[in-house]
């Protein structure tokens, strides 16, 4: 195997689920775009179960095929069109449109076409859904080039166009009008809303359903309110009512299979059920998490998902009871807490939904549990001013967490640092300490010094405030027999510099001295009598990362400033050590060696560095590692440290270097291929579809795999015999019944078929004394000889074999003879 | 998918003294009732005996009360100067006090003449008091002497004259009928035994004994003098257990509660205070509008009474135990009904499907649940929470501001209701933890109720109340302030000299050197 020269960025989670509708297979599966991906989920147990990877870009429809419920089409912003077998995931076809596809629609009486919206060339922001005649020559790339416009000036949404009952005719909105085309008589009607501007916002379109069995039409606004319109054969009595209840956008309207209820979502993410288009009858299924963006329908009408603007996907049983929840990493408006690794299951911490801190599982690509810190309803309205968590450490063992919310306020912002425990028996966290306004302005950092040998009452957590103090918190033994807890948090030190904001904090690895710094200058602090030590500073630019060295470079302080300078300081001889001319965005140090990560930002694309403190010269660059801006990065540990062929990529052996990007995507570094990567995980599934992976599935994994191996290597004998004996069983077997003689004469003839040659086996029993005795006379034979010795003999039988073909040995039709003599007369009785 | 959150009502960690069991059981009294005598009250005397009525000492006079009673219930008033430490015998029948003109006099309680008089002392008596035995009498007087009486022939047994000043304070051990302290102004408590010609013991207290105390069990001694309370170890010879300085006065009475588990001592800096006597810490402290003199505790801890240096008489009783009973049972309900389905027992291979919990709402949560502002903020300024439990009041108008809907839910009320929202925000605006969201509701209230200032005579002075409460709060604020320059200069001038005192200590090693070069 050839070892692969270059690092590859692997995205591996956090991809936006919501650029198409979900679509329901048959056989209860889910089926939905996610990114550059088409991923197949679980209904039953919210699995992801294959992804499906071939398009260069956002994937922008997913349909599954009308005439073969198995197949489905997937459209891309790359300008082609997939069809994919879902079971397998293998790609069967690729049209190539070429321009932008921006939506998909299928339809069952449209016989092989299909229906995308694409830019109308020459013109900017207007599109035309053009209906694609998918050729049915072979081969797997096909130019598909028969394009006939059907409607002009439609909105680039996929929500914005719909398709009505049977096909007859297809609506679509943009801003203020609707237009209906009928396809039988090319008629095309236009109505509009008259505009009206209110304080909730316009009466703008925002998304379209049509009816499933009757002619009317459900239209979303940008004010709240649902109209339903009918009659629109003719241009002038039509007819529309109006149900409100939103009072935001409805972001999207989905019919029920018999049409009887009509389905509505919005920012308020509460998921409302229309009884018989009536505004008296609703029900409602409120606080779904976050803002609705789809809503679609299983075709039996069993289920009904809603994919949110989070990436979450929420399952819903038709008599609207929440059933369950695919989250993968939930993205949040913000990520302020950046990325925190759990120490006690290594997964990845950051914001989750509002309010909330997600667990997040790198391995499953699933959310563990969302923990609850500002514990109060969030209200999902523009505007709205509601306190978040900004700020997140863990201490060394992971049993003390520290999180600061905030709520932003004109006047005096709203702080609340909260300290939780985590408790063995329910295995969750526990609040233990709040500090209501631990400091006067906001918190810009905050750590935990980290000491695994030292005892509980070492811990130490420090805050640094833009009201230019850190502070100093420690636990303390509440005296008190009465009181519930035995422990709790209080300030023990205040700390200042000259007036300055404190921006960053860090301990060394030992925890004998606290970095912290104020706007330009590094103060060093001994952590037992909060004395100042030193202070460092290289002008100019104010102070945005520190970091200490780790192992053998603990004697380094390594800080990046704003005016684009990463400098090293030596904490022994405190002086500047070197520095460079980098504009660092994120500076993480691996927990485990000495290796620095920098990311850097420049002229549009991100670079990674990776360095040792007590060399000038970076290990490892990578430009370009991606066009987005790198927000933020973590290292996480491996379970086991990984094999690197190359010296180059030494550092990625113990830990692994996560990234996150301005788009919350979630990437990682990898040397494997991609194939290799790929492979054994699709293999698995397509074996074990959604068996859930026990330990003796695994054990028995390996021993069939072994057990292939040992085929391959050492039964090409077996295997080439077979090949062999197959033609009379091959004729045997596809001979039409009739033809074929009485079952008397035919089954000496197979029953010899079946037969091993004896000769031939003891030829190579032969070969194996000889082997043997020859390694009698030598040394004991070691490995790699065996095997070419192996091979010697194959090669020796394969000779044989030959040989047999032409003609048999005496010793076996001497046995060939007594079969024929036997009386098989009994088998004909059957 | 998230349930309903309810509104989180922030608890406040209740600063200043803890309740414990001592707090809780000294405060169980009622307000204090006053007596004013003639003079300053030095002695107050409980009878050991029920009723347990209390003799107290001022000026020229005793009177005896008794246990509710405000006026007097007995005087003796046979003394031509001053009357001192008028105190009972153990079967509260007989009574004893000495006098400014250096006589002992002796009382029958339902008598009124006295029965001896012990003449023998030249100065006047301070302390007098009986020996256990009940036949005998110590006493101590200005003329340092303390003497021992017969009380049968009324002669002087002993005369022990050790002190060097004044002896102020005595008391005889309960243990032991030969022996009796005595502590004088020279600083000593000195034990006699009335077997010997002279003292068995001299502790040295250090500052003038005003008062001292011995453990009912005879082992401990208590001394009280200057700001200090020492408490000694007699059987160890005199040994000082510990020094408390709680007081920042001179101690000058001292006294055991009934269990003996309990000391108060009461001082001229109006406190009194009540240590334990295992851990000898404070526990409890009260204050009297003036110095106090005098104190004592009757049996069972059913009265305090404490007699200060401007004549008053200060008493207080305990409150009668509550009574749980009172509590009304609810009503059980029938048998049928309550046995229902919990006689049941679940076999092993039953599936028990438990209901799920239902959660109760508080009404103003169900209200905003959904979402119903105005009615939620009504729901809070209901009576009992509005008076009872004001945080969840604010702790409502903050969600409503977090939600944005609190202007709305202020406005469109009508005069009553105005008047009742601007009387919770005046009374409650100045309380450090509601002043942030109630300074933002007052706000708003000006705000929208603006255009109506005038119309009503009831809102109007509303609103100047709580202005008057804003300006006030606003001064209090200012005047903290200055105290707080103040005290930051006295640290700043705190710290320098720690500095100069450094400073000081090199140029005296300097001066030192110098000296020495002189001298060489």
């Amino acid at each position: 195997m050839v070892a692969p020269a270059t690092l590859r960025v692997v995205r591996c989670g956090g991809s936006t689920l919501h650029g198409a509708r979900a679509v329901f297979s048959a056989d209860s599966y889910l089926l939905c775009a996610a990114g550059d991906f088409v991923k197949m989920y679980s209904v039953a147990t919210e699995e992801t179960l294959r992804v499906m990877g071939g398009h260069a870009d956002l994937v922008t429809g997913v349909q599954l095929n009308p005439h073969n419920h198995m197949q489905l089409y997937s459209s891309s912003l790359d300008g082609s069109i997939k069809l994919w077998d879902f079971m397998d995931g293998i790609p069967i076809k690729t049209f190539t449109v070429g321009s932008k596809l921006l939506a998909l629609y299928a339809l069952a009486s449209s016989e092989d076409s299909v229906f995308v919206v694409i830019p109308k060339s020459g013109e900017r922001d207007t599109f035309q859904l053009v209906s694609v005649k998918l050729t049915k020559a072979a081969g797997q790339d096909l130019e598909a080039k028969e394009l006939s416009v059907v409607l002009d000036g439609v909105d680039a949404s996929p929500k914005r166009l719909a398709f009505g009952r049977e096909g007859e005719y297809v609506a679509s909105v943009k801003e203020v009008n609707l237009q209906v085309f009928f396809f039988k008589r090319k008629q095309l009607n236009r109505f509009s809303v008259s505009a009206i501007k209110t304080k909730s916002g316009n009466n703008h379109f925002t998304c379209i359903a049509c009816h499933p069995t009757e002619d009317c039409i459900a239209t979303g606004h940008a004010d709240g309110k649902i109209r339903l319109w009918r009659n629109f054969y003719h241009k002038k009595d039509y007819t529309f009512s109006t149900l409100h209840w939103h009072h935001d956008t409805v972001m999207d309207l989905a019919f029920s299979m018999e049409g009887t209820s009509l389905l509505s979502g919005g920012v308020e993410s509460v998921l409302v059920l229309w009884h018989n288009e009536s505004d008296c009858q609703k029900d409602f299924l409120p606080r779904l998490g976050s803002a609705i963006e789809y809503i679609s329908m299983s075709s039996d009408g069993a289920l009904c998902c809603t994919l949110h603007t989070d990436n979450r996907i929420t399952i819903i049983n038709s008599n609207l009871r929440f059933s369950k929840s695919i989250q993968g990493l939930i993205k949040s408006t913000d990520v302020k807490t950046g990325l925190v690794v759990d120490p006690r299951t290594k997964a990845l911490v950051l914001n989750g939904e509002p309010g909330h801190l997600q667990f997040y599982c790198l391995q499953s690509d699933q959310q563990l549990f969302s923990l609850d810190i500002v514990q109060r309803q969030y209200i999902h309205q523009a505007g709205l001013n509601q306190a978040d968590l900004v700020k997140v450490a863990f201490s060394a063992q992971g049993k003390w967490l520290a999180t600061v919310e905030e709520r932003e306020e004109v006047t005096d912002p709203e702080l609340q640092l909260k300290l939780w425990f985590f408790d063995e028996e329910t295995q969750s966290f526990k609040l233990n300490t709040r500090i209501n306004m631990p400091h006067e302005d906001h918190i810009t950092d905050m750590c935990f010094r980290e000491m695994d040998e030292l005892e509980d009452d070492s811990l130490i957590l420090v805050t640094a405030g833009r009201d230019c103090v850190f502070k100093v918190w420690v636990m303390v033994e509440d005296t008190d027999p009465e009181a519930q807890q035995s422990v709790s948090w209080s300030c023990d030190f205040v700390g200042s510099y000259h007036n300055y904001q404190a921006t960053n904090c860090c301990f060394s690895e030992d925890g004998s001295l606290l970095a912290v710094s104020f706007e330009e200058t590094v103060t060093v602090w001994d952590s037992v009598t909060w004395d100042l030590k030193c202070t460092f500073c290289h002008p100019p630019g104010k102070i945005r990362n520190i970091c200490f060295g780790r192992l053998t470079c603990s004697k380094y302080l390594i800080g990046a400033t704003d005016y684009g300078f990463l400098c090293c300081w030596n904490l022994l001889s405190c002086a500047l050590e070197w520095s460079a001319h980098l504009n660092v965005l994120v500076l993480q140090p691996d927990p485990l060696s000495e290796h620095i990560a920098a990311v850097s930002w420049l002229s549009k694309e991100s670079s990674l560095f990776v360095f040792k403190p007590n060399e000038p010269r970076p290990i490892y660059i990578q430009r370009n590692l991606c066009k987005e801006k790198i927000q933020l990065a973590a290292f996480v540990p491996r379970d086991e440290p990984e094999t690197i062929g190359s010296e180059k990529y030494h550092w990625l052996r113990r830990s692994q270097l996560f990234f996150l990007t301005d788009t919350q995507e979630l990437m990682t570094l990898s040397t494997k291929s991609l194939e290799e990567r790929l492979t054994p995980s699709s293999k698995q599934l397509a074996v074990e579809e959604s068996l859930p992976v026990t330990p003796f599935s695994l054990l028995l994994g390996k021993h069939r795999r072994q057990q292939s191996h040992e085929d391959i290597d050492l039964g090409k004998l077996v295997h080439n015999k077979h090949k062999q004996d197959s033609p009379a069983v091959k004729e045997l077997l596809h001979t039409p019944a009739h033809v074929l003689p009485s079952a008397s004469f035919l089954c000496p003839i197979f029953i010899n078929s079946l037969l091993i040659s004896k000769e031939n086996k003891s030829a190579e029993e032969v070969a194996d004394e000889v082997e043997m005795e020859s390694e009698k006379t030598e040394d004991d034979s070691d490995e790699e000889r065996g095997v070419t010795e192996m091979e010697q003999e194959d090669t020796s039988a394969m000779e044989l074999l030959g040989e047999m073909t032409c003609k048999l040995s005496k010793s076996q039709e001497k046995e060939l003879r007594k079969i024929r003599k036997m009386d098989y007369s009994w088998i004909s009785a059957f | 998918m998230a349930t309903y959150k309810p509104v989180v009502v922030q608890a406040f960690p209740k600063l200043g003294e803890r309740i414990t069991k001592d707090t809780a059981y000294w405060r169980g009294y009622k307000t204090p009732v006053q007596i004013k005598e003639f003079g300053a009250i030095n002695k107050i005397d409980f009878s050991p005996v029920p009723p347990y009525n209390y003799a107290v000492t001022a000026s020229s006079r005793i009177h005896i009360y008794g246990r509710y009673s405000q006026e007097p219930i007995k005087t003796f008033s046979r003394f031509k100067d001053a009357a001192y430490c008028a105190t009972y015998r153990d079967d509260g029948n007989l009574l004893v006090a000495g006098s400014e003109e250096g006589s002992i006099h002796l009382f029958d309680v339902s008598g009124r003449a006295p029965l001896r008089q012990f003449d023998g002392h030249t100065k006047p008596v301070h302390v007098v008091g009986f020996l256990s035995d009940k036949y005998r009498v110590f006493s101590g007087g200005d003329d340092y002497s303390s003497n021992l009486w017969d009380i049968a022939s009324a002669t002087e047994i002993a005369s022990y004259s050790e002190h060097t000043d004044y002896v102020r304070c005595g008391c005889a051990s309960k243990v032991n009928a030969d022996v009796f302290i005595t502590g004088s102004y020279d600083h000593t408590v000195k034990l006699f035994d009335a077997r010997t010609k002279s003292s068995v013991m001299t502790i040295e207290h250090g500052q003038p004994v005003e008062s001292v105390l011995l453990f009912p069990s005879g082992g401990l001694l208590v001394s009280a003098g200057g700001r200090y309370v020492k408490v000694w170890d007699v059987l160890k010879g005199g040994q000082l257990l510990v020094s408390l300085k709680n007081h920042h006065k001179t101690v000058t009475c001292l006294c055991l509660n009934s269990s003996g588990q309990r000391l108060l001592s009461g001082s001229l800096d109006r406190h009194v205070k009540i240590y334990s006597t295992t851990s000898y810490k404070v526990v409890h402290s009260f204050n009297y509008a003036t110095s106090i003199l005098s104190l004592a505790l009757s049996p069972e801890d059913e009265t305090i009474v404490v007699g200060m240096t401007n004549g008053v008489l200060s008493v207080k009783h305990k409150k009668p135990e509550e009574r749980k009973e009172k509590s009304q049972k609810k009503r059980q309900p029938a048998y049928r009904t309550y046995v229902k389905g919990r006689t049941y027992m679940p076999k092993q291979e039953d599936f028990c499907v438990s209901k799920p919990v239902k959660r109760v709402l508080r009404k103003y949560d169900k209200l905003l649940k959904s979402f119903q502002s105005s009615k939620a903020l009504d729901a809070v300024l209901e009576p009992p929470i509005r008076l009872y439990t004001p945080e969840v009041t604010v702790a409502v108008m903050q969600e409503l501001h977090r939600r944005g809907t609190l202007r709305s839910a202020l406005a469109g009320r009508d005069e009553k209701q105005i008047n009742l929202l601007l009387t919770f925000v005046a009374r409650r605006v100045i309380e450090p933890r509601f002043t942030p969201v109630l300074v933002t509701v007052a706000d708003m209230i000006t705000d929208i109720y603006q255009p109506v200032v005038g119309q009503s005579a009831i809102v109007d002075r509303q609103f100047l109340r709580l202005q008057e409460a804003i300006g006030k709060e606003i001064d209090y604020q200012e005047e903290l302030l200055e105290v707080l320059g103040m005290m930051d200069t006295l640290f700043a001038t705190f710290t320098e000299k720690r500095a100069t005192y450094l400073e000081e200590n090199k140029s005296n090693g300097l001066t030192e050197t110098i000296e020495t070069n002189m001298n060489n």
